[in-house]
């Protein structure tokens, strides 16, 4: 059994504050106005403490806070990382895994390489030790670094998903990602609406897979 | 080893086709009947909650498990062959309904002179101009032959749709490079999503014949003949890829599987992975029954008297070749027939386009759009081109996910993560859209399936290896839709427009189509074909296979219909011949 860790983050960092309950259940509470910064302390799956840090300065550089909108880190997406590395996806669960591997294949036979995303993103992390002190200017000179490297591409995927996907994942917490572009979740119906806008925006609130249905099928990163 | 009672007809594989039999002999005739499927049970209710874009359109939970089973491809018979690791250029799925629960809907028809492409290209250019090293060859039926089947896969689905060729009179705003069609279609055209609009209007100025396309994921309420009811598309866009969560997108199980429930006479067994069809070579040829891993783990056999190959096209050519059934194909001799003409589909986005206004793609359905059919097949000359056949363009409104959709920026913007890209991405993530273009592929003698001698899958059987690639008249085929394509978005209105890259490599990791085609082709003869027009095995008279294995070249059309239409064909076969008087069927 593994000691169990935590990411922990500074409220005033995160702009909102992160509430997790160890039932995997996310949602963003009100910022608090105090003078003393608090500390979020979010239980972990799969990285250890020092390893989320790095996951969430590093996709908050990918897919940054700014004027323009909430990024990665309101949307979790290191949770979102964490819980997908810890289910069947993280281990390879459904890839063709038999050697002998041969990773001089040309790249259109896609990734021949032995490595799991667990493997992938340990691995990766080392070449990032200390990534989550560094000034924003220095972290992406890091990044840019390794941008052309596998790790690098994996985590920029990984941080699209968890800012855009349905929040029983544990990212895109309060729908923050669809808000952003307007997506807006699982309606069951656009039968009224799919002839009338025609170049003119259809922006209806979002809807998580929760609210339309009261049996959402358990999350792939669950299954055995 | 256990050793089941006998039963009158099993049925390997539980998708569109072996359910669809399964049916047939079920209501036809008193017979047994026994589907077996390797993957886990499914019913339309499984589908109520999945519309989740991570889980099903990037996780592939309805797909085939690679954990299991893949396949292995080379671009040459001097190559090493690489197992294909994760999904990527094909799609084929697993569990009851098969890919036929996944599936995008497009129901289009092939055009007649695929069915005689041999002679008809002969006919036309001279055999001078078939591209070197191919491997065309006629299916054995026509056009006329087929067309009835055609129509009754068309009234078991609902298909949606405006004919432009009703008995040879040529209606206006339907396509009217279509085959003659003995009906209109059951139920009207789909709603045409403001992106599929853009594309019509653009077609229509540029002169071309832009039409509603096909589409299973029905306009309206319907009631097949056979009685089963489902209502409308909403246009929620979760659809490819997904499950339909209100059954208006025909999949096996709304449209098949609640009739088989009922039927007393035939059983689906879940979790049932068929090894083996046990094969008697003597006295003409005869498959005895199948050997499986039942849901337990135990090694079962069931004798039968009719065997069912519905697999898929590859596992249809695997098994086969594993049970040692007809003669492999030997590409360097041309010798043999098992595995020969192995094609792919031409499926590409020839042109990216990005517009100034807001598209609300997230609404619609996989196959809610707007086709062209004016450069498909031989519907064009092609006395000056540099190569032969065609495809269809296509504008569709197919429900936009953000995962998947999310990061396109126009080309001035040259990061792809931090504030920059970011701003960017967000401002065109709904101002994006593509022309499809699917085209054909021809078939060539060097294009083949066979067992590869290194990879094995859970169970120890050696996989399926593909030996194919892109070659010279695909290539000139895409540098040809890539103009057209760029040509029609810059009609739509496109701010922006990207064209493709041209065809290099056959690249696994890029989705194509789940279009895979050939290895147990039919012909007129055993010396070219695995099996007969009825899809009955030359080598063994009960054993009939079933689906795209049949086809005996691709031709652009999505292949579903023509897949339904000859499992109809080969259902009356059976039912009013081959039961009565079993034998070859001629």
């Amino acid at each position: 059994m593994r000691r169990r860790e935590f990411l922990i983050l500074s409220a005033a960092s995160v702009g909102g504050i992160l509430v997790y309950s160890l039932d995997g259940k996310a949602s963003l509470a009100a910022q608090e106005k105090s003078s003393t910064d608090q500390q979020i302390r979010i239980p972990l799956k799969f990285f250890t403490q020092s390893e989320a840090m790095i996951v969430a300065a590093a996709t908050s550089r990918i897919f940054p806070s700014d004027e323009e909108g909430p990024g990665a880190r309101e949307a979790g997406v290191a949770i979102f990382i964490d819980r997908q590395l810890a289910g069947p996806w993280g281990r390879d669960g459904h890839r063709y895994a038999h050697p002998p591997f041969d990773e001089t294949a040309a790249e259109e036979f896609g990734n021949q390489g032995a490595a799991t995303p667990r493997q992938i993103y340990r691995e990766g992390l080392k070449q990032l030790g200390g990534f989550d002190r560094l000034a924003p200017s220095e972290q992406d000179e890091a990044l840019k670094k390794i941008e052309k490297g596998a790790f690098f591409n994996l985590l920029r995927r990984n941080t699209i998903e968890g800012m855009f996907c349905d929040p029983q994942h544990g990212g895109n917490v309060d729908m923050v990602g669809w808000q952003l572009i307007g997506f807006p979740g699982p309606r069951m119906s656009n039968f009224n609406e799919i002839e009338k806008y025609r170049g003119e925006p259809f922006r209806p609130k979002p809807v998580s897979l929760a609210q339309v249905t009261k049996h959402p099928n358990p999350p792939s990163e669950e299954e055995k | 080893m256990k050793t089941l009672p006998a039963v009158d007809a099993v049925i390997i594989g539980g998708g569109w086709t072996g359910l669809l039999m399964a049916k047939e002999l079920g209501a036809r005739t008193p017979i047994s009947v026994v589907v077996l499927e390797r993957g886990k049970a499914r019913h339309k209710e499984d589908y109520i909650a999945d519309m989740d874009e991570l889980d099903y359109n990037v996780r592939f939970r309805l797909m085939q498990d690679y954990g299991l089973q893949t396949v292995s491809l080379r671009y040459t018979t001097s190559d090493r062959a690489i197992p294909i690791r994760q999904l990527g250029s094909f799609m084929p799925g697993q569990g009851t309904g098969g890919a036929g629960e996944h599936w995008g809907a497009v129901f289009p028809r092939f055009q007649p002179d695929v069915f005689e492409l041999l002679k008809s290209t002969t006919e036309k250019y001279g055999a001078k101009r078939l591209p070197e090293g191919h491997s065309i060859v006629d299916w054995g039926i026509t056009w006329d032959e087929i067309e009835p089947y055609y129509t009754r896969a068309d009234k078991l689905v609902g298909v949606s749709g405006k004919a432009g060729n009703i008995r040879g009179k040529l209606i206006e705003g339907g396509n009217i490079f279509e085959g003659a069609r003995s009906e209109e279609y059951p139920t009207p055209p789909t709603k045409v999503p403001y992106y599929a609009s853009l594309f019509e209007s653009a077609a229509k100025s540029l002169g071309y014949h832009p039409y509603p396309n096909p589409s299973a994921a029905i306009s309206k309420a319907y009631t097949n003949p056979d009685g089963v009811s489902r209502p409308g598309c909403f246009y929620c866009g979760f659809c490819d890829r997904f499950g339909c969560m209100v059954s208006a997108k025909a999949q096996p199980t709304n449209t098949l599987l609640p009739l088989i429930e009922k039927q007393k006479n035939v059983s689906l067994r879940n979790g049932c992975w068929v090894r083996r069809i046990e094969y008697d070579k003597s006295g003409g040829g005869r498959a005895r029954g199948v050997t499986y891993i039942d849901e337990t783990g135990e090694e079962t056999f069931q004798p039968a008297s009719m065997v069912f190959l519905g697999s898929w096209t590859f596992n249809n050519t695997r098994l086969l070749l594993l049970s040692g059934i007809g003669e492999p194909y030997d590409p360097a001799t041309g010798k043999g027939v098992v595995g020969r003409n192995l094609t792919h589909q031409v499926s590409f986005s020839p042109a990216q386009a990005f517009f100034e206004k807001p598209l609300n793609r997230f609404m619609g359905a996989a196959p809610a759009g707007v086709r062209m059919s004016d450069f498909d097949a031989d519907c064009f000359d092609h006395s000056n081109l540099p190569f032969l056949r065609g495809g269809t363009f296509a504008g569709i409104g197919t429900g936009f996910q953000p995962i998947v959709g999310f990061g396109a920026v126009p080309s001035s913007v040259k990061a792809r993560w931090g504030a920059e890209w970011k701003k960017a991405a967000v401002y065109w993530y709904d101002r994006v859209g593509n022309v499809g273009f699917a085209g054909e592929h021809i078939a060539y003698k060097d294009h083949y399936m066979d067992l590869d001698p290194t990879y094995k899958d859970h169970l120890g059987d050696p996989l399926l290896r593909l030996t194919i690639n892109w070659r010279d008249n695909e290539r000139k085929m895409v540098e040809f839709a890539i103009a057209k394509g760029v040509e029609l978005a810059r009609a739509m209105g496109a701010k922006e427009v990207v064209p493709a890259s041209p065809y290099g490599q056959y690249d696994t990791r890029r989705y194509q189509s789940t279009h895979v085609q050939g290895g147990t082709i039919m012909g007129k003869s055993p010396e070219h074909s695995v099996v007969n027009t009825y899809g009955q095995h030359w080598q063994a008279s009960n054993l009939f296979i079933m689906g795209a294995s049949m086809f005996a070249n691709n031709g652009s059309a999505n292949p579903t219909p023509t897949l339904l239409a000859l499992t109809y064909r080969t259902a009356d076969a059976v039912v009013d011949r081959y039961i009565k008087h079993p034998g070859q069927l001629t």
